[in-house]
């Protein structure tokens, strides 16, 4: 990763957290579906980076989300255990030949058929770690499955909306 | 020896997920026991006034509506006042010590706010300098909001009514029934009012106040209208789930109370003990 990709990658993260913060906070569609886009910020970072450092960076932005929603640690639980998580499914779904050198698991990269069976089971981990902290001993098990379900789904569609509005198209160069 | 150092190297990704999550579960442990202080929250510097400059300018478009409530507030007020006065020259008893209450009043600011989750706080914009303490209550001139959880030098967090971990001591203004409201974590406009025995006959519309019980709140405070009874699973007592009058995706400015005998209250409660619910 040059120094370039740095600055992108950190402007980018910084955008992504102030939009889930400020914007994203108290939006539920249907009193059910929550949206995490700053997920992107963990799932996007390249595929060869070290498993230590995806752990330490997944840690520090959930405990930064977690300071503007008074939620202790429960997004630092969920997104500590996506950096873990993340490079078992990166290995076990590998494409035929396995990744480029510093590719970015993204849509425009990746295609869309790979990215969906990246993206979905990692956001819906997430989210029913997520509300199974969160709603600990408080309420059933449906009520859980049913919002990780949903919320899920919210977040993996507006993870496609951003990358179709906003990602460059890498490959158009070749 | 050097060996379990290999393989302690060689499970080293798994050991620092494994701490990290012990670390995490761990604050979310503390955030959500009663006594438990959160090491990061809205009330530090930084995020506290983020969040308030959010306000500031989403705050600007419900002036007018502020504006509208203050000035109802005001009419009742001062309905209230020439009440008082005319009351003055018929007769006059005053109180006896046992029945003063005395309460302090702040005036402040919601800058944050999560309504999502099962444990919902808000985030207020008076904080220690402003004399704010841990367990004030919180309220709108529509009724009971939450309590102070933890206050920094700026900004104070308080539990929201919306949370399933808070208890509210409170009555049926109608009858004097005593009961608790806890909120059950689905509607954001509906909360359960628990302890209410099977052999009172609440109706639905009746209305729903603060008991005075608690030290958190003074007595009378609104807290919403009774919206169903139903006969609960448990055999002693109903299942009555109150409609809120506070509308918490609308809260902007809000007032702070403490009862200054709060600390005789405790430690009476203390030496007696009594654990107290808020």
């Amino acid at each position: 990763m040059n120094i370039r990709n740095l600055f992108s990658t950190i402007i980018w993260g910084m955008l992504l957290l102030v939009i889930q913060i400020f914007f994203l906070k108290n939006l539920a569609l249907f009193g059910v579906a929550l949206c995490f886009i700053y997920l992107l910020l963990i799932l996007h970072l390249p595929v060869n980076i070290s498993t230590i450092s995806l752990l330490v960076i997944s840690f520090l932005v959930g405990l930064t989300v977690d300071m503007f929603y008074d939620t202790g640690g429960i997004h630092a639980v969920g997104t500590t255990f996506i950096g873990f998580f993340r490079p078992i499914w990166l290995r076990i779904i590998s494409p035929t030949g396995g990744y480029d050198e510093g590719t970015s698991p993204t849509l425009q990269e990746m295609g869309t058929g790979w990215y969906l069976t990246y993206i979905v089971p990692m956001t819906f981990l997430f989210s029913l770690l997520f509300f199974t902290v969160d709603q600990w001993g408080t309420m059933g098990v449906f009520n859980i499955l049913n919002k990780s379900f949903f919320s899920s789904i919210l977040t993996v569609l507006l993870a496609i909306l951003v990358q179709a509005l906003f990602y460059k198209r890498r490959r158009s160069i070749l | 020896m050097l060996r379990i150092f290999e393989f302690l190297y060689k499970l080293r990704a798994f050991l620092l997920f494994v701490l990290l999550e012990i670390i995490a579960i761990w604050m979310v442990v503390r955030n959500n026991s009663p006594q438990g202080a959160a090491f990061f929250n809205s009330s530090m510097a930084i995020s506290g006034s983020l969040l308030k400059t959010q306000s500031d300018i989403t705050g600007f478009f419900s002036l007018s509506e502020e504006n509208d409530e203050l000035s109802a507030q005001n009419a009742r007020l001062l309905k209230e006042l020439i009440g008082q006065n005319s009351m003055d020259s018929v007769s006059y008893a005053p109180l006896d010590s046992s029945f003063k209450a005395s309460f302090e009043i702040i005036g402040g600011k919601i800058v944050g706010q999560t309504l999502r989750l099962a444990q919902n706080h808000i985030t207020i914009n008076r904080g220690a300098d402003d004399g704010v303490t841990e367990g004030m209550g919180i309220f709108t001139q529509n009724g009971a909001v939450g309590r102070v959880k933890e206050v920094s030098k700026n900004f104070s967090v308080g539990i929201s009514l919306l949370n399933t971990g808070l208890l509210v001591s409170s009555k049926i203004k109608s009858s004097d029934v005593f009961g608790s409201i806890n909120w059950d974590g689905k509607d954001t406009q509906v909360a359960k009012m628990l302890y209410v025995p099977r052999h009172v006959t609440p109706s639905p519309g009746d209305t729903v106040i603060t008991s005075g019980y608690n030290a958190v709140f003074p007595e009378g405070i609104l807290i919403g209208t009774i919206k169903s009874v139903n006969p609960s699973e448990n055999q002693n007592y109903l299942d009555i789930s109150v409609q809120l009058s506070a509308d918490f995706s609308k809260l902007n400015y809000v007032y702070l109370v403490r009862n200054t005998s709060i600390e005789e209250r405790d430690s009476l409660y203390q030496q007696a003990e009594i654990s107290d619910e808020y």
